[in-house]
């Protein structure tokens, strides 16, 4: 049940052109800002949405698109939960479940039986009867989930999942997706611009920006060594693009940071911002950087203040609250910033 | 509130309520037993009541696939459709008349045809009536669908599909459900035109009492001879108006707000 996908669709200021496969039992995560085409991937997957291009294949062999054929959503032997959900208001949770399988041709009796089954499984046993109004947002959840898995999809689509719940609802039924979607034989595909959501629910991960695919790998390979900024700063990474000389990185901007091990060619260098520190004065000794940078910008952010720093090597620094008050730092100001050279992640562009 | 829009607004409403209250008033209540069972009333009102649902549900049946052509469809020159399905509401009954007479009536382009095929001429029969009132009333009901439909989520209809529904089925299990109050209360509508049609249907099918005088040809003729009954079977129209507008406003309406 593995999936083999080309999708080229161009709507608007909107060119979307990515190519990716799912094997069996896997789950793929396409991670990517707001506007890069992820919704309208998953409804050509789903085939509500004819694209301009590329192919569709499940198993090998099913053609689902190609540019001669488009097979109907209907026809599509797939699950797909979205982003609000859309349980039939006017149906009850068990009937929203047994749904697909009454049109797929299943007897009442027996597609009721078996909604109730997977409304145990996801743990809303007894709520059948109820209508989807009267769930709250983790229950709505789950029962869209089990509409999804009832008829034994091949392939599972999920648009944001998890976006309509609040931030404790979300943990839960996080943990309970991360387990329905291990138990899920077919290929399974998620959307999201969660990174958390993609790093805890994914095998693998394809970032997408502007219609591209701009980074594929495992969750820790992409949360270790992002190559776009938008990724490093989802996972709370500096990305500084250069060329590596030895034991330095010349950064296309001018600067030069010191790392630990030598390189050559294009490189990135990865810099936590919780490994910088801010001094008023060039600090003593000789740390291998440490750059004279400029503040243009502080947010408080949890118990760090997040400071934004400008100059030869653009960086971020999260510094305590308390050492922010002592350095008496405000946007403007003038400080040295420095990282240990072994700190810095560096690899190959 | 300014004067300019409250002193127009209470004249409005007086323009508006004046004339019923005026029927109300004027009323022969004393009579009101002897003129209701008079001969011709029971009938003329059964009359209206059936024609006028016969061509609820013809509308019913025709309009709301119509509804879903205009507000789903990809089809080429929607809005031209649109347009021309809305001329009915403009145009003046009597107009209409005379255009189903044209095409419908034993000479007409169509009529023709039927009247040689079967010998039968829609023209001065109840069926007519039937017809008339549809081609007036159904509009309303169109329109009315149209605009449920369009308000309605139609990503619901895409969940259906990734169900494994196809366009039919989708249509009878998720849309037709979800837009039931719009359907609701355009049927209401449709049903209320086409119990007040007057021009159409005397033009198109006559005025025989029995077979084509509904309640407002009733009305009409009454007041000509005995206002007295003309008030009374007035008063009836307007007593099934009220209950229509208060099923409407109670049921539909408050049901549909909360779709």
């Amino acid at each position: 049940m593995s999936l083999d996908a080309q999708v080229v669709v161009r709507r608007g200021s909107l060119e979307l052109d990515v190519a990716f496969s799912v094997a069996d039992g896997e789950v793929l995560a396409v991670l990517g800002p707001n506007g890069a085409g992820k919704s309208t991937l998953l409804r050509v997957l789903a085939g509500l949405l004819v694209p301009d291009g590329g192919r569709v294949v499940v198993d090998g062999d099913q053609v689902w698109n190609s540019p001669q054929q488009h097979l109907p959503a209907h026809q599509r032997p797939l699950g797909m939960v979205f982003q609000d959900l859309l349980l039939f208001p006017h149906l009850s949770v068990a009937d929203n479940v047994a749904f697909g399988l009454r049109t797929r041709g299943a007897g009442e009796a027996a597609a009721r039986a078996t909604a109730e089954g997977w409304l145990d499984r996801v743990g809303l046993a007894g709520l059948g009867d109820r209508r989807p109004g009267q769930l709250s947002g983790g229950q709505a959840q789950r029962a869209a989930l089990a509409r999804a898995l009832v008829g034994d999809p091949r392939l599972l689509l999920l648009d944001e999942p998890l976006s309509s719940l609040d931030a404790r609802t979300r943990l839960t039924v996080r943990a309970e997706l991360h387990r329905h979607l291990a138990a899920f034989a077919g290929s399974a595909v998620l959307v999201t611009h969660d990174p958390v959501d993609a790093m805890a629910l994914a095998d693998r991960v394809v970032v997408v920006e502007e219609g591209r695919v701009v980074q594929t790998g495992t969750p820790a390979e992409v949360a270790r060594r992002p190559r776009t900024d938008y990724v490093a700063r989802l996972v709370g990474l500096v990305l500084l693009a250069g060329t590596g000389a030895g034991q330095q990185v010349q950064l296309a901007g001018g600067g030069v940071v010191a790392v630990a091990e030598e390189v050559t060619g294009p490189v990135f260098a990865a810099v936590r911002p919780e490994s910088v520190a801010l001094y008023l004065e060039r600090p003593v000794g000789s740390p291998r950087n440490v750059w004279p940078l400029e503040l243009v910008a502080a947010t408080p952010h949890g118990s760090v203040v997040r400071c934004d720093l400008a100059g030869e090597v653009p960086l971020t620094a999260d510094v305590t609250a308390t050492a922010f008050a002592e350095l008496g730092l405000a946007p403007g100001a003038q400080v040295w910033a420095s990282v240990k050279a072994a700190e810095v992640a560096v690899y190959t562009r | 509130m300014p004067a300019p829009l409250l002193v127009p607004a209470l004249l409005a409403v007086a323009f508006l309520v004046l004339p019923l209250l005026g029927l109300v008033i004027r009323a022969p209540w004393s009579q009101l037993g002897p003129q209701l069972t008079r001969p011709g009333v029971g009938e003329a009102l059964r009359l209206s009541l059936v024609s006028a649902t016969l061509a609820t549900l013809v509308s019913l049946l025709l309009g709301v696939p119509l509804a879903w052509v205009l507000a789903r469809s990809q089809l080429r020159g929607r809005s031209v459709l649109r347009a021309l399905v809305t001329v009915p509401l403009v145009l003046p009954p009597v107009v209409g008349g005379v255009a189903l007479f044209l095409v419908l009536g034993r000479q007409g382009i169509v009529g023709r045809w039927l009247f040689e095929a079967t010998g039968f001429s829609l023209p001065f029969t109840t069926a007519a009536v039937v017809v008339a009132e549809t081609f007036v009333a159904m509009p309303f009901l169109v329109i009315s669908v149209e605009g449920a439909l369009r308000a309605a989520d139609a990503r619901f209809e895409d969940a259906a599909a990734t169900l494994g529904a196809d366009r039919w089925t989708t249509f009878r299990r998720v849309t037709l459900p979800l837009v039931a109050p719009g359907i609701a209360a355009g049927a209401v509508l449709c049903w209320a035109r086409a119990l007040g049609e007057f021009g159409a249907t005397i033009t198109f099918a006559g005025n025989f009492p029995g077979t084509t005088q509904t309640m407002p040809l009733a009305v009409y003729l009454a007041l000509q001879r005995d206002p007295e009954a003309a008030i009374v079977l007035s008063l009836v129209l307007l007593a099934v108006s009220l209950a229509t507008l208060l099923l409407l406003r109670g049921r539909w309406l408050g049901r549909g707000a909360l779709a």
